[in-house]
């Protein structure tokens, strides 16, 4: 338990994936100039994450990985090189599936998350945190913790930046920084923040 | 003539995909602190991004729009493994330090931004060359950054050492803190600005304004 517990809190903070492995800038730097709408997006990102890493693990464990297939009949087979195009395919069915059961069954939290769930087949934070999975050789477990973890931290990055944007645009930048030029400088200083949790150990 | 060097030099400067399109920043930040290891990153984007071009755009007119997505995906993961595969193959130890950010051009925005905003309206060739352009555009940035970045941060240009190191008998300091992750934000920052005081139409409203005498008065 002590341990997933350190899982957990070392996805969120010592390796948040936004700020301190800079997965889904793009996304993070165009869609946080609103709380409201950052907010939903974080939400989504968490609900995708939780799925697609676990799922992706089962993938690569029982179809993949080298020697996967041996409950086949075929142990010689390693089909690893095969893992982007399976990743990337799960993540996009995934986003797919949870559409439409959102849309049938919880109408409200469609609603809200609006356009952002298909945005997020193409997120690197999403196929980023599946790849680290199996460079890290998780199990199914870890794989749920830290998929879990790794959302809430995007999350958490995400709103934070949302709220010293909207605070900043009542400031003086100069004119050639406006925009994405500060909104840099801010990413580097928050970066430079989560820094302090580095060697932190639950 | 003049429409094929707007295509393959446009992206340079005049419409940055990092500098203004905002597109593939996450792969920018990551892979900078080495020149060598970052060079490797741009060829390999580039090379996707002018075949995927080529590919899609060779397909266009057969794809329905209601699954181009799916369909531009896996020619793009398909040319991401031959890369990856190529890249293990070739140059072993970079392609360990590139780590997870080879797989991560699948998602690199500028691959699938590019197929979507010209590959899909344009002939295979002019689609080929903009793909180039678009690579060429994120290698400018790359590469700049990574000087920065190791000249600074180890003293050194590929490998090769610049400012002899203190700790070698020489008399440079390295900036620790170019490695550190947070400097290529700055930098990219930095460029960006540096950018846009050299092309003033690149500069974005402001989106409040402030009125005269407010920030000065005490009344």
């Amino acid at each position: 338990m002590e341990y997933y517990l350190s899982l957990f809190v070392r996805a969120i903070f010592i390796e948040n994936i936004a700020l301190v492995f800079f997965l889904g800038m793009c996304t993070f730097i165009a869609i946080s100039k609103k709380i409201e709408t950052s907010l939903g997006l974080g939400i989504a990102v968490v609900v995708v994450q939780t799925i697609t890493v676990p799922v992706n693990n089962l993938i690569y464990q029982f179809l993949l990985a080298d020697g996967a297939l041996a409950w086949a009949g075929f142990p010689e087979v390693d089909l690893s090189f095969l893992g982007l195009l399976s990743y990337i395919g799960v993540i996009a069915a995934m986003v797919q599936i949870l559409e439409m059961f959102l849309d049938k069954y919880v109408p409200a939290l469609y609603n809200s998350l609006g356009v952002f769930l298909p945005l997020i087949t193409v997120n690197c934070a999403i196929l980023g945190s599946s790849l680290f999975m199996v460079e890290r050789e998780y199990t199914v477990m870890q794989s749920t913790v830290f998929g879990f973890g790794s959302g809430v931290g995007f999350w958490l990055a995400i709103v934070a930046l949302a709220a010293i944007r909207e605070r900043l645009k009542y400031s003086n930048v100069p004119p050639g920084l406006r925009g994405l030029g500060i909104t840099f400088m801010i990413t580097g200083l928050m970066a430079m923040g989560f820094m302090i949790f580095g060697g932190i150990q639950l | 003539m003049s429409n094929v060097k707007e295509i393959l030099f446009g992206p340079l400067f005049n419409n940055n995909p990092i500098g203004l399109q905002i597109l593939g920043i996450c792969s920018a930040l990551a892979v900078t602190t080495k020149m060598s290891v970052a060079i490797v990153m741009c060829i390999a984007l580039t090379v996707v991004t002018a075949f995927s071009n080529l590919f899609i755009s060779m397909i266009r007119n057969r794809i329905p729009s209601s699954i181009r997505i799916i369909v531009q995906m896996t020619i793009i993961a398909s040319l991401v493994i031959v890369v990856d595969q190529v890249l293990g193959a070739v140059a072993y130890d970079i392609s360990k330090q590139l780590s997870v950010f080879v797989g991560l051009i699948i998602t690199n925005c500028i691959v699938m931004g590019r197929a979507e905003a010209f590959a899909m309206q344009n002939p295979p060739g002019l689609s080929f060359l903009d793909g180039i352009g678009n690579g060429l555009g994120y290698s400018v940035v790359l590469m700049s950054v990574a000087a920065i970045r190791e000249l600074f941060g180890s003293g050194s240009m590929f490998g090769i050492e610049i400012l002899p190191l203190v700790s070698q008998g020489g008399w440079y300091t390295p900036m620790g803190m170019m490695l550190l992750p947070p400097s290529a934000f700055f930098i990219i920052g930095l460029l960006i600005w540096a950018l846009r005081v050299w092309r003033k139409e690149q500069v974005e409203a402001a989106e409040f304004k402030i009125g005269p005498h407010t920030a000065m008065s005490h009344s």
